[in-house]
């Protein structure tokens, strides 16, 4: 069997920043396996721009943010695979994969990053009533049928879900001579950035229907039209408010998953809340030598903060390989009060300053961050807006740490 | 610009978002911005806004390649900037920064992708 | 002017296993299908149950039927490499007016000849079923009980069919039919075909097609069942197939594991009038999740659902199946519904005797084969018999589906082999491509490629399920196709 020091599971740009961040800490010994013919993931059809402004201080398209990953790994030389899909891997970091050249083979690794992805919540997950014609497509998947292929999946559109892919769909297909009738988001509050509202619905007059849901699908062999409702405060369709939208497209953005069927099968289990795993402060998972980063641990919102979390895995990976990774005696184990809904990561067990990034679960205003450790508050951070669909950060120093058995994030008023 | 108007603008200059209110007197306010370059946007948006074109043109295979002004054209000519955009034929191979067309309402067209 | 021996209208279940039993002698036969695929009907959307036999009336076809179609089932999903798992079946009580109904159902089955149909108690149900619900206190227990995937033993059955010489052709509305002395002609709107026997096994449409040669003795009616899939990682929460006792409140929703490991929870009851429609109701939806529930004892995972589909099966106004000549040499087989799919092979032997009674010479063909190499016997290889196939077609090793990881190899196989998947849609059922948790987001366009490749058409006219359902309308750019 194959042996190689480290394996990434995925060239997007977690995979790609993990990689270069192991190889700069000395980790010779690499191999990306990457599923698709090229680098660059997801952003390969991300074609609008708003990457990298943190990374490089610059506004990049989706490809020009991977290709300036991409030229590095060329030029440092990292082993690519591509076309290769990884079927399993197993506690013992064994990985089976398949291509058209090896067949199906198997590579033992010291170490294994995680870094798949995440992927689109279909409609089967919403039970939307109605017909199942043609024309409902996820935003990505319209995404690439217009950016990659050069196809356009309708004409009359109505996108259900305000994630950025929709939004940044609806500009799209706008710019392609379709017409948006309408974005219908079924929260009060939409799950996308503001400027995405702002210069991709706004700048075109596309309405932003808030607390509105598809509630039934019409046509039979291609989409002819959708009803929307407004729905109350439990989510409910009020039946007086029902409309009827003539279109021939259905975008879905109703939100991302990561992409955990690996590491599940690894026998690593996944937070009900985040459905990536859980990892302590160098992404490494209930699996000593496995580590996850990027959209595959959590979805992001930022590529940015992909690849700086797998800068992080990618160290973490290299201090594992080579026997010098760093231990308290002690692990803190993270909780939170549901107001947040989430940390990454969930429990810290080194001595080091340590970066928390969560989630909370609704919008709050003025509001004050909190970080205890049961008896004193360690922490605070007043805030003038949180919102689900932004990511948040507080650094923990390291001396604010000693002798903190467990913490938890809260959010007071 | 009319003046002695309040306005409220989302900053698209970063994923933050700012909310910004502007108001428009003999000078122009801007307040709520976090950094500078809000402040610029606010201003800008209220006399001149101004927006980045991304999309796609076709290639010589058939294909598409993603493409991208190289500044900002005004925002009421993204439409027109799209039906020259659409016109283009890009030849392979074609490799990231290649200018596409050279003059759309003053920025490049430039490529963002490499293909071929 | 195509003319056949034996023309078969209706390429569901029923009408292939007829068309597969047919193609077992000298006949020259085809397979007509208003549809762009076999399977479109009450086939593509059922619950996949092989039923033991208890439930039809004693002396019924459909008890007959049923019973010896249960018990052929096994060597027909053997021959034809259809997966088929003998799960059992459980029909679980809740009060003693449970009990009661209960008793007379094992009586009945007794009496039609199910093996093993026996009551079992509370203790011996949780050692069946460890996940039943707490209050359950009885069961009609059916070892013989099984389940198959409908339409995958509906395709292999014409692809055998094909193998051995039978004709399909797809998007053929019947129209017309023309009866004179010695054949019929069979109109649709743009083709025609002869043929000097025909079999009506049109599903839905079983009666409107018996109405063309004058036999309006019967209707069929439409009855639309809602049904939703889980998730593969929900699959073991049942071993068997769980029905609730029927009680005032109806039949109630079941509960199965799937061939493939997903559960199916299902279906609802909705007479309708409008035979094309086959729309989801929100509040069929929400009632299947509800009931569902009830017979568990853990909390059924509906965000695992990955889709909700519906069915319309057809049902006679006879109350059992009709099976029998409309005039010579046309035979209905209509009103079939629940137990159809089980009943089907034993329908299909007796249909080819019906049409022996009615002159066709049966003529056993020297080279029938009846066996149809398994289709997921790449799937469900070890590495080594995977890797096996990759080195005679290497298009086996390049994964193409990735929630189901299926390779294109597999795609491919599903496009060319008979009978040949043409859209979207008919990829999926063949090999499961788009089927899993992301259905088809991310694979679409590659298999869309591939479609398109293989029958030398563009990308833009490769369609979800045929007619008017394409997946793109032209290029961007403004450009047209």
């Amino acid at each position: 069997m194959r042996r190689t020091d480290l394996v990434i599971i995925g060239g997007g740009p977690a995979g790609m920043a993990a990689a270069l961040s192991a190889r700069e800490q000395g980790i010779e010994d690499i191999l990306i396996l990457e599923r698709d013919s090229s680098l660059g993931g997801i952003l390969q059809q991300c074609i609008h721009n708003g990457f990298g402004l943190h990374t490089f201080g610059e506004e990049l398209t989706g490809p020009e943010y991977a290709w300036r990953y991409e030229k590095e790994v060329i030029d440092k030389k990292i082993p690519v695979l591509l076309n290769t899909m990884v079927l399993s891997v197993d506690e013992n970091k064994v990985i089976t994969a398949s291509n058209t050249e090896d067949g199906i083979f198997q590579i033992e690794a010291k170490a294994i990053i995680l870094a798949m992805g995440c992927r689109e919540r279909p409609r089967g997950a919403l039970n939307i009533a109605g017909t199942r014609p043609s024309g409902i497509y996820s935003a990505g998947m319209a995404q690439k049928l217009v950016n990659m292929k050069g196809y356009m999946p309708g004409r009359e559109v109505v996108i259900l879900g305000s994630g950025d892919i929709g939004l940044i769909m609806a500009r799209r297909m706008t710019f392609e001579g379709a017409r948006v009738h309408a974005v219908c988001e079924l929260m009060p509050y939409s799950g996308g950035l503001a400027r995405n509202i702002e210069q991709c619905l706004n700048d075109f007059d596309i309405p932003l229907k808030l607390s509105h849901t598809v509630v039934e699908i019409h046509g039979k062999e291609r989409l002819e039209g959708v009803t929307i409702a407004k729905v109350d405060e439990n989510r409910r369709p009020i039946p007086e408010t029902r409309e009827y939208i003539p279109c021939d497209t259905l975008l879905l953005s109703v939100g991302l998953i990561p992409e955990n069927e690996l590491t599940a099968g690894a026998g690593i289990s996944l937070s009900s809340i985040t459905n990536g795993a859980t990892v302590d402060e160098n992404r490494q998972t209930e699996i000593d030598g496995i580590f996850a980063c990027g959209n595959v641990l959590h979805v992001h919102d930022l590529v940015d903060f992909v690849s700086s979390e797998a800068e992080i895995a990618g160290r973490g990976a290299a201090a594992y390989i080579k026997g010098e990774a760093e231990k308290s005696d002690r692990v803190i184990n993270i909780s939170t009060d549901g107001r947040v809904r989430y940390t990454v990561p969930q429990r810290i067990v080194g001595c080091g300053d340590v970066d928390i990034y969560f989630r909370v679960a609704d919008v709050y205003r003025d509001a004050t961050i909190k970080v205890s450790d049961g008896e004193h508050v360690i922490l605070q951070k007043k805030k003038l807006k949180l919102a689900p669909g932004e990511m948040e950060c507080v650094k923990l120093p390291a001396d604010k740490l000693c002798g903190v058995e467990d913490l938890r994030f809260s959010i007071e008023f | 610009m009319e003046k002695n108007k309040k306005r409220e603008l989302t900053c698209i200059i970063c994923p933050r978002g700012c909310q910004l209110t502007v108001d428009i007197g003999e000078e122009i306010e801007v307040t709520g911005n976090i950094c500078p370059r809000g402040k610029t946007y606010a201003i800008n948006e209220c006399t001149d806004p101004q927006r980045t074109v991304t999309s796609t043109v076709r290639t010589s295979d058939g294909g598409v390649v993603a493409v991208k002004t190289d500044r900002t054209v005004p925002k009421g000519k993204m439409m027109e900037c799209m039906e020259i955009i659409n016109l283009a034929v890009a030849e392979l191979p074609v490799r990231v920064g290649d200018v596409i067309i050279e003059d759309v309402f003053g920025a490049k067209v430039v490529a963002t992708q490499n293909k071929g | 002017m195509k003319h056949f021996d034996v023309a078969v209208i209706g390429a569901g279940v029923v009408g292939g296993l007829i068309a597969r039993e047919l193609s077992r002698y000298n006949l020259n036969i085809c397979i007509l299908e208003a549809q762009n695929d076999v399977a479109m009907g009450a086939t593509r959307a059922n619950s996949g149950i092989v039923h033991a036999g208890f439930d039809a009336e004693v002396g019924s076809l459909k008890a007959r039927f049923n019973v010896e179609g249960s018990k052929m089932m096994k060597r027909v999903t053997d021959e034809l490499g259809v997966k088929y798992k003998n799960n059992g079946s459980l029909v679980v009580g809740f009060s003693d007016a449970d009990r009661k109904h209960i008793e007379k159902l094992v009586a009945r089955g007794i009496e039609n000849g199910v093996e093993g149909v026996r009551l079992i108690e509370a203790d011996e149900l949780r050692a069946i079923e460890p996940n039943i619900s707490d209050s359950a206190i009885c069961a009609l227990y059916a070892p013989t009980g099984a389940i198959v995937c409908p339409y995958e033993l509906c395709i292999a059955s014409i692809g055998n069919a094909m193998d051995n010489g039978a004709t399909l052709k797809c998007a053929f509305k019947v129209e017309k039919i023309e009866k004179s002395d010695e054949k019929y002609i069979i109109y649709s709107e743009n083709e025609s075909v002869s043929a000097d026997f025909v079999v009506n096994a049109a599903g839905i449409y079983a009666d409107e097609i018996a109405k063309m040669v004058g036999d309006e003795s019967f209707t069929v009616g439409a009855r639309k069942g809602d049904y939703i899939l889980l998730d593969r990682e929900c699959g073991t929460m049942a071993n068997c197939t769980i029905f609730r006792c029927p009680n005032e409140m109806g039949k109630g929703i079941l509960v199965s594991p799937t061939v493939d490991g997903n559960l199916l929870l299902g279906p609802t009851s909705v007479n309708i009038d409008d035979k094309g429609d086959k729309s989801t109701y929100a509040d069929g939806l929400s009632k299947i999740m509800a009931t569902a529930s009830e017979n568990l004892r853990v909390r059924l995972p509906f965000g695992k659902s990955i889709t909700s589909f519906c069915g319309l099966r057809a049902y006679g106004n006879t109350g059992d199946f009709i099976i029998r000549p409309a005039c010579e040499r046309f035979i209905n087989v209509a009103g079939i519904e629940s137990p159809g799919l089980s009943s089907a092979p034993a329908i299909a032997i007796y249909v080819a005797e019906l049409l022996e009674a009615e002159g066709l010479r049966l003529e056993k063909k020297e080279d029938f084969n009846p066996i149809r190499e398994p289709k997921h016997a790449f799937r469900e290889g070890s590495i080594e018999e995977k890797n096996e196939y990759i080195r005679r077609d290497a298009s086996y090793g390049r994964i193409i589906c990735r929630c189901e990881s299926i390779s294109e190899g597999e795609i491919l196989d599903a496009i060319r082999s008979n009978p040949p998947a043409r859209d979207l849609d008919g990829v999926k059922r063949r090999c499961r491509a788009g089927m899993g948790r992301c259905q088809g987001g991310f694979c679409a366009p590659y298999v869309m490629e591939l479609i398109a490749r293989e029958n030398g058409v563009d990308f833009a006219s490769v369609t979800k399920c045929g007619g008017e359902s394409a997946i793109v309308f032209s290029k961007t750019k403004g450009a047209q196709v």
